[in-house]
């Protein structure tokens, strides 16, 4: 055999080599530039602080000194997340991190429910003085329900209690 | 008021099944290593090689069952982990197959045995054995999440798996390491299979536990410091990792699984304290073991100054360690940037473990610098499809244990062509897919079947988001 063929050979199986690597970089192009990332709160940030004047306002005044506590010093037995455990949002998590959180259909709620039977404002969830996890119905069509029983005051939430507004049920979780 | 970040999700925008792309690249896959077996038969024998058309047939044949029961069982999986081990494990039999040429190969394997006996064969059964392994991990583990009830299980077998080499009359000492267990005639390498027992393992414990690793700890010096109580787990392996190094003289399986928990437990709770204190501990263990166990210390000499201690070697041992240092060095320093082509090379110098534990030394002089960069580019482009199957899975344990396995991948992969090249001492572990041994092959297959099927549930699609609630009324519950 030639020492050409050999070398050209050589070279082209080296081209060849790169070629694929190339080809298989260019499958995975999407995953470099065409990913999706979806920040499902972000979208509303814009409404936010005037929704939280309102609720300054209106809620206790103890939120507006109450900083978000860091993760590592929060109370032991205290509820870090909120969880969607049924409905079409079912998977979704939010961090508690001192925040009131909004539910119902209004494009700036917190937690934007997909649901017929949910009120646009429907209930809020917030921390009070002590930490511990309220959950009050804004005068919803439907109501909201803590385990069997309809809300008609601002109660507490126990940890793994069943919250449900139309079909979407959450729940605090540690 | 702190904006919700909690909810992110990722997902491609494409159409979600890519079965024929995989089909098209597997093609492509399966002809660059007939090709190489035709360059290297022209380079040897100057005659189109003989077995080619088996060869290119037989690899054509396995990469065509395993995509048929892709298409069938796993439809939404990773379009690349496929072909991109095909490659690696087609290249592999090649080199091999190369190497079973060389005669200088053939005359020590003579001297030394009476006999020799070509590998690639067996190596194509392994493959075979491999790709029914792959076909079997993806017939019957139709969802990953089962895995997560043999937790505790797996740890026991992986515990088992470690310490078989051990037992007397089963175990064999080969060459210094004794990573082998002997049963009716076949060796088999168990800490290969450990790897994946253990990933499956750490997932299920950590996904647990990893609330109380994270959040209980205090701030100190910019680092996160666990409790004393949860420090359990990383002693424990360590320890367990130092008594391999120990009492099997393994430096590679002992940072193999000690680097693996590290790393899982890094991405489970996202404290950096745990890389630090992890490197520190090991860094600790290995200069420790390093400067007493004899095996180990010879490695490290050989590391150190290859060339300088051929001649203040003081036993037969470190003489053999430094000689196949400073082969493999010269064997990669010929190959220059574009080598020396297939089948040209002189890397059967290294007379012992050419085609196991320095089949990289034959990359890095018969296809140079540009060919073991496509090599580590191959398996940096597995690690990414799994670290992004682990981006995109929905659960905890899938997330973890697909982050478990890759990063194992990876780590070997640094651990071994980091050893070949003199970055670190050389350990006896084998290049995935390329190396000969079957034990490495299957538990590869079987590796990349798991990954697969994490990716598939992982990349089905979701599904589609209903239109704006504000467009309707509010519905009222009649009773």
């Amino acid at each position: 055999m030639s020492e050409l063929t050999l070398t050209v050979m050589r070279l082209g199986f080296l081209a060849v080599l790169w070629l694929f690597v190339i080809v298989a970089v260019q499958v995975i192009r999407s995953d470099l530039f065409g990913t999706r990332v979806t920040q499902r709160g972000s979208r509303r940030q814009d409404a936010r602080p005037q929704q939280n004047t309102r609720q300054q306002a209106a809620a206790p005044p103890q939120q507006r000194g109450q900083q978000p506590p860091a993760g590592g010093r929060q109370r032991r037995g205290a509820p870090t997340k909120l969880v969607v455990s049924e409905g079409t949002l079912t998977g979704t998590t939010v961090a508690l991190q001192g925040q009131t959180i909004t539910l119902g259909r209004a494009h700036d709620s917190t937690i934007v429910l997909d649901d017929d039977y949910a009120s646009s404002r429907h209930a809020r969830i917030y921390p009070d003085r002590d930490g511990q996890w309220i959950v009050e119905d804004l005068g919803s069509t439907n109501g909201t329900y803590l385990d069997r029983t309809r809300l008609t005051t601002a109660t507490p939430i126990p940890l793994g209690a069943p919250i449900r507004i139309g079909k979407t049920v959450i729940e605090l979780r540690k | 008021m702190s904006v919700v970040t909690n909810t992110t999700t990722i997902g491609a925008i494409e159409a979600p099944s890519r079965r024929n792309t995989e089909l098209a690249l597997l093609a492509f896959a399966v002809a660059i290593p007939v090709f190489a077996y035709l360059n290297v038969g022209l380079a040897i024998d100057g005659k189109v090689p003989a077995g080619m058309a088996g060869y290119g047939l037989g690899l054509a044949l396995l990469a065509g069952v395993a995509h048929l029961v892709v298409r069938k069982w796993a439809p939404y999986s990773d379009p690349l982990l496929l072909p991109l081990a095909t490659l690696l494990n087609g290249m592999g039999l090649v080199l091999i197959w190369r190497l079973d040429q060389s005669p200088r190969l053939i005359a020590t394997s003579m001297r030394l045995y009476k006999s020799f006996s070509p590998d690639a064969p067996s190596q194509m059964m392994y493959s075979a054995v491999g790709i029914a392994m792959f076909v079997g991990v993806l017939l019957l583990l139709k969802d990953h999440r089962v895995l997560q009830r043999y937790t505790y299980i797996s740890m026991v077998v992986s515990l088992v798996l470690l310490l078989l080499p051990l037992v007397p009359g089963l175990g064999a000492d080969v060459f210094g390491a004794k990573i082998w267990i002997r049963v009716g005639g076949f060796s088999i390498q168990p800490g290969e299979f450990a790897k994946l027992v253990l990933a499956v393992f750490f997932s299920g414990y950590l996904m647990v536990k990893r609330d109380a690793l994270a959040l209980a700890s205090r701030r100190f010096m910019g680092l996160y410091l666990p409790r004393g109580r949860d420090l359990g787990p990383i002693l424990t392996i360590w320890a367990v990792s130092l008594l391999i190094l120990v009492f099997e003289n393994d430096l590679g399986t002992s940072l193999l699984f000690f680097g693996m928990f590290v790393i899982m437990l890094y991405v489970a709770t996202e404290r950096t304290s745990w890389i630090v204190m992890g490197l520190l501990m090991a860094v600790a263990g290995a200069a420790v073991v390093g400067s007493t166990a004899s095996h180990v210390k010879s490695r490290v000499a050989a590391w150190l100054d290859p060339f300088g201690c051929l001649e203040t070697a003081t036993d037969q041992n470190m003489l053999n360690a430094c000689d196949q240092m400073t082969q493999v060095l010269m064997s990669f320093g010929s190959g220059g940037i574009l080598g020396t082509g297939l089948g040209q090379g002189n890397s059967d110098l290294i007379s012992f473990a050419a085609n196991s534990d320095f089949i990289f030394a034959t990359v890095g002089e018969e296809l140079g610098l540009a060919g073991v960069m496509v090599f580590l580019l191959l398996y940096g482009l597995i690690v990414e499809r799994g670290i992004r199957t682990a981006l995109a899975a929905r659960d905890p344990f899938g997330k973890l244990l697909a982050m478990g396995l890759s990063g194992a991948f990876a780590l070997q992969i640094f651990v071994v062509a980091g050893g070949v090249m003199g970055l670190i001492p050389l350990t006896g572990m084998t290049m995935p897919f390329l190396a000969y041994g079957g034990s490495s092959v299957i538990a590869n297959w079987a590796l990349i079947g798991i990954l697969i099927r994490i990716s598939d549930t992982a990349r089905r699609p979701a599904p589609a988001p209903a239109p704006s609630p504000d467009a309707e009324m509010t519905q009222v519950v009649r009773p």
